[in-house]
């Protein structure tokens, strides 16, 4: 049968960064999913890849800076969105895309988050929710349900999660989405509308970890979590998102925010304007 | 020859500015060289607060006032804390409405200059500083009193030129009183 | 006036060694500032505060000092000269960070303005206590370059210098300065724009297709592209190959890049190292000391010398990498060694090491004020036998 073949470059080859691939992730891992989502985005797009930057921390998700072909960080645990904010204020032409995962995010780096929020600097936040941290064994995490089970919490959570999307929407991110990895679609409609949009920008994609989390919660397999998000979600698109708490029996998810205001970068492109007029002697 | 200089008081009396003024004027518009150094706490206002300037016509090799030759104290703290520090034969300027507690010295030439009252009424008790840095000017003659004005006016808010200008001159000349009255 | 003149203040100013830090930056071409308000250092940043906008430059006052440092790599990646400024607390924080700027070789300037510690200690009171931190603060092995300045003037000239070696070495560079100097006023002279040297990091010559991020020249050193400029690099805190790549398991690709990391410095460590002597020709006893501590000795080295006592002063400028050389060559010649320091005990190991078998005499300080000339003194007088 061996007939002659002929090599056909998969179409979405130029946004990925061959020679780190294959990736670390584990069979029915959401990472991958975001990372089809994210470079088709890009595509669709059609952006200039030299005018984008992906940074990403520590855990799973972190490595996907390595395998996007653009320009990549991998920073410390919990630090690339300061890092991201360096690179967004010393160049506002790039199109600066942090995805990492909810424990770099909301716990070591939950500061950075809330404050570039706040201060609306233009930088997209994709956030990987596998609830829990799936790289080092399958501890407890600052988005793991009350009650579940993990290698941290053998008699259940005490914790109360975050509740993300609300978390966002609260700092002052103006645009706010969140999708389960059974919404490839719509996930990648958020990410393209991310990405044309100025000022800080967020998406939680709610991610399977079937080989970690899935087991100690006793959720199951990757098709278990992709029965439960099929069962559970409900698009509630610009509903509360403080009534927007995932539980086993709902996870509300669509578009919560999606709003204008000034960017940091605005700000200081008008008060440098000003400024420039005005030199400090010595003395 | 190497001159130090002393100034102490509390945070909020404009201690530290006076200081950086006196080097300021030695070292930018007298050509000598010149260097203020600070102490103070952790309050804004209110701590104990010293500032110390070295002049000399030599390169300045420690910045630090060991054995000061000139003393200025605006607080009955500071003149308690620094008074014995006084070199022998050196100045003492004091404001003697702060300093209710005083000790005879012999050995010390005192000026007493109520800069706080001046600058009450001038309307604005935070210019006692530079009434003190008149007196200390007519009286030790450490700067020109012109190059002390330039030091004055690049170091204040602009509209204030005139009132700093004022008490600089009403302490200048109240200080010339007081060196009159003890050489008389 | 144009862009440079307006960052470059030609003329005679009076100045705080932490005016004249942030004004030595702008002079150098910073252009980004990132950093959290902490007393000794705050006067740096409100300079920068206000005077970057002024030169078309960025200052932003981050939630901490990890994101202060994180933001000053990214800024560093996207292709500006930046820096940070900070105090014991701050720097200690900083340190994870560090570590990252190192590994993935982001030239960046780091001020210490060193106040007393541990912990919070006593923020407006000097210290030289973070001196073996600025080396061995972040984990793993590497090698950093940290100058410190004893004059206002030299604050202004050694932060240029900073900027340069962090250009140049792609490295993590530290100013280290007592707060006597942050806070001490002295005139400064800045040149001309003309005779400042200015060193800028060398950009790749090849093809983005043979780019290799982390493929070093003979210098040790990897020429370095910016994002945005079309190169689509990687970087990672991870153990990395030349291309990038994360390399967590192999032996020999860790081995590469750390002794790389360490012995680009450690190789041009002749062409770092900066001191100065001082009437060390003919000494019989040498001082060793750094930042405010120096002048102390200066003047207690001349009082020696009138009272007939050959005593010479070696002035640490560089502190990282230790000038071991210098002290061994010092050693050699005089029959003891002073080391007065504003700490319990850190810079006088390094000295003892680099002595061998001539005698070191330590005299520690701690709060606030330096020692005085005449405890030096002393000290010179009790090692004269």
């Amino acid at each position: 049968m061996a007939e002659q073949t002929t090599q056909i470059a998969h179409p979405l080859e130029p946004f990925l960064r061959k020679t780190t691939i294959p990736h670390i992730w584990c069979p029915g891992c959401g990472d991958g999913t975001i990372l089809n989502s994210f470079v088709t985005a890009l595509k669709e797009l059609e952006v200039n890849l030299d005018k984008i930057a992906v940074i990403s921390g520590i855990g799973c998700i972190g490595r996907i800076a390595g395998y996007t072909n653009t320009d990549s960080f991998h920073t410390t645990h919990g630090r690339p969105i300061p890092f991201a904010v360096g690179v967004k204020l010393a160049n506002p032409e790039l199109n600066v895309i942090v995805i990492s995962g909810d424990g770099d995010l909301f716990a070591i780096g939950g500061n950075h988050f809330i404050h570039a929020a706040r201060r609306n600097i233009g930088i997209k936040v994709i956030c990987s929710n596998n609830f829990n941290y799936g790289m080092t064994g399958g501890q407890q995490g600052p988005t793991t349900p009350l009650a579940s089970r993990t290698a941290t919490t053998p008699f259940g959570n005490i914790e109360h999660p975050f509740n993300l999307v609300h978390l966002a929407a609260a700092s002052g991110a103006v645009y706010v989405a969140r999708w389960t990895t059974l919404h490839v679609r719509r996930m990648t409609e958020s990410i393209k509308k991310a990405i044309q949009k100025e000022g800080f920008s967020f998406i939680e994609i709610v991610s399977p970890c079937p080989e970690i989390y899935g087991k100690a919660s006793k959720i199951g397999t990757a098709m278990d979590f992709m029965n439960w998000f099929k069962k559970a979600s409900v698009i509630q698109n610009f509903s509360d998102p403080a009534q927007a708490e995932i539980t086993a029996e709902k996870i509300p998810v669509g578009e919560f925010v999606d709003v204008e205001k000034p960017t940091f970068e605005k700000l200081l492109r008008e008060m440098t304007a000003q400024a420039q007029g005005k030199v400090t002697g010595g003395a | 020859m190497r001159l130090e200089v002393r100034i102490a008081g509390f945070g909020g009396q404009g201690i530290i500015r006076a200081g950086l003024i006196v080097a300021m004027a030695a070292s930018l518009y007298e050509d000598k060289n010149a260097v203020q150094t600070q102490s103070y706490g952790p309050e804004s206002r209110g701590g104990s607060c010293r500032s110390e300037v070295v002049i000399s016509d030599d390169e300045i090799d420690f910045p630090k006032v060991t054995d000061p030759d000139i003393l200025v104290v605006m607080s009955q703290a500071a003149y308690t804390r620094y008074a014995g520090t006084l070199k022998s034969g050196g100045t003492l300027i004091l404001d003697p409405d702060m300093i209710p507690q005083q000790q005879t010295m012999h050995d010390k030439r005192i000026y007493k200059v109520p800069a706080t009252k001046m600058a009450e009424e001038l309307g604005k008790t935070i210019i006692a500083n530079v009434i003190m840095l008149g007196a200390l000017t007519s009286i030790t003659r450490i700067v020109d009193a012109e190059a002390m004005k330039k030091a004055i006016l690049s170091n204040i808010p602009k509209g204030t030129e005139k009132l700093n200008l004022d008490a600089f001159e009403k302490g200048y000349e109240y200080g010339k009183k007081v060196l009159e009255e003890s050489n008389a | 006036m144009s862009e440079k003149n307006k960052a470059i203040l030609t003329g005679r100013h009076f100045f705080s060694g932490d005016l004249a830090c942030a004004e030595g930056a702008l002079a150098a071409g910073c252009r980004f500032f990132g950093g959290y308000p902490i007393t000794p250092a705050t006067e740096i940043a409100e300079r920068m505060a206000r005077r970057l906008p002024q030169v078309g430059g960025t200052y932003i006052q981050m939630e901490d000092e990890i994101a202060s440092i994180a933001a000053v790599i990214g800024a560093s990646y996207a292709g500006l000269k930046a820096m940070t400024a900070t105090s014991g607390p701050g720097f200690s924080l900083m340190q994870e960070n560090i570590g990252l700027a190192v590994m993935t070789e982001a030239p960046c300037v780091i001020v210490n303005v060193m106040r007393g510690g541990p912990s919070t200690g006593q923020p407006t009171m000097a210290g030289q206590q973070d001196v073996m931190q600025a080396k061995w603060g972040s984990h793993g092995d590497y090698e950093i370059i940290a100058l410190t300045p004893s004059t206002v003037q030299e604050a202004f000239d050694l932060t240029i210098e900073a900027f340069n070696y962090a250009e140049a070495y792609r490295v993590p560079v530290m100013i280290m300065m007592d707060a006597i100097v942050g806070h001490m006023w002295e005139r400064v002279t800045i040149p001309p724009a003309d005779q400042i040297k200015i060193v800028n990091r060398k950009k790749p010559q090849v093809p983005r297709e043979k780019y290799a991020p982390f493929k070093p020249d003979e210098d040790l050193v990897p020429p370095m592209a910016v994002f945005g400029d079309g190169y689509h690099f990687h970087a990672t805190g991870l153990t990395h190959d030349e291309e990038g790549r994360p390399r967590t398991e192999s032996i020999k690709t860790q081995q590469t890049l750390v002794q790389r990391l360490c012995d680009k410095i450690r190789k041009n460590a002749d062409k770092i190292i900066q001191i100065r002597e001082t009437m060390l020709d003919d000494a019989e006893i040498a001082v060793v000391a750094y930042g405010i501590e120096a002048r102390a000795a200066w003047s207690a080295v001349r009082k020696a010398r009138n009272a007939g006592i050959k005593a010479g002063l070696l002035r640490l400028i560089t502190l990282w990498p230790f000038p071991e050389k210098q002290v061994a060559e010092v050693a050699k010649k005089v029959k003891t060694i002073v080391v007065p320091e504003m700490n319990y005990g850190q810079l006088v190991r390094e000295v003892e090491r680099a002595a061998k078998t001539t005698p070191v005499t330590f005299l520690s300080k701690l709060g606030e004020e330096p020692h005085k000339p005449e405890e030096i003194l002393e000290a010179i007088k009790g090692g004269k036998h």
